[in-house]
């Protein structure tokens, strides 16, 4: 089980960057914390482990 | 001309002292002086923050006016130019660092380094996400705040401020994209600009 937003999640040998794909979210728009840091986003490849807490900010447009 | 101890005193008597005495000493970046930064910037020198380091690369132009702090005497001057003018005569004695160049990965650590709070004030996406990446990957231990999502004419009450991380803050509604709706308005952005001020200070 990870937590992603605060929701639990099944989602067993998934990697960040298919997380995102399946979140219709693109890499270059995004910042991911798991628990209190940042992921870089050459370890995007990392598969999830159970218990890791996610936060994944998609970036929109404004300011 | 008012000295800076008949300064001190009027912007004392409306805050907490010790408050004051703390905001005197803090030290905030804020990474682009558009919509969101250039209302933080004017809300933190109210505030009384002492130091404040500016960072933008664009001139004013007479599509910023609609939401941004300039006026239109400032068009065709950098916006990092314009915005210390407005400052200074704001608080003559805040000091003002700016940087008329454009923000990377690979420059923020350097024009950032004496803040401890960093403000992301971006517009574009993608450039949100670097800074947001290369400010929490090079510098962990900077407190840092990002705007995210507060285009269109949406509720004001779905902005709001989010602790992401003990360091990170977001505030905004964090859905509104510029590109799929119509307008950037004053109101709107002035409220994120607000929580995103109320956040650092």
């Amino acid at each position: 089980m990870v937590i992603i937003n605060g929701e639990p999640k099944d989602t067993a040998s998934v990697t960040v960057t298919e997380l995102l794909a399946s979140m219709n979210l693109r890499p270059e728009r995004t910042a991911v914390m798991i628990g209190n840091d940042i992921l870089p986003k050459a370890q995007y490849d990392r598969v999830l482990a159970d218990g890791d807490e996610v936060e994944i900010i998609g970036f929109v447009g404004g300011g | 001309m008012i000295t800076e101890a008949e300064f001190a005193e009027a912007v004392d008597s409306r805050s907490d002292r010790p408050i004051y005495g703390l905001m005197k000493r803090a030290s905030v970046g804020i990474a682009g002086c558009g919509g969101l930064g250039s209302n933080i910037a004017a809300a933190l020198v109210r505030s009384g923050v002492g130091h404040l380091t500016i960072a933008d690369f664009d001139t004013v132009e007479l599509s910023n006016i609609n939401r941004q702090l300039y006026t239109l005497s400032h068009i065709g001057k950098a916006k990092v130019d314009a915005l210390s003018e407005i400052l200074s005569q704001i608080d003559p004695f805040c000091d003002i660092t700016a940087h008329n160049t454009r923000i990377t990965a690979e420059n923020c650590a350097e024009i950032f380094s004496d803040c401890g709070i960093i403000i992301e004030a971006f517009d574009l996406p993608d450039q949100k996400a670097m800074l947001v990446n290369a400010v929490m990957e090079q510098m962990p231990e900077k407190y840092l705040i990002s705007g995210n999502g507060m285009a269109g004419y949406g509720s004001a009450n779905a902005i709001v401020t989010r602790k992401i991380t003990d360091k990170l803050t977001v505030c905004g509604d964090g859905i509104t994209d510029i590109a799929d709706v119509t307008g950037l308005t004053a109101a709107r952005v002035m409220i994120c600009a607000g929580h995103m001020a109320s956040r650092a200070v």
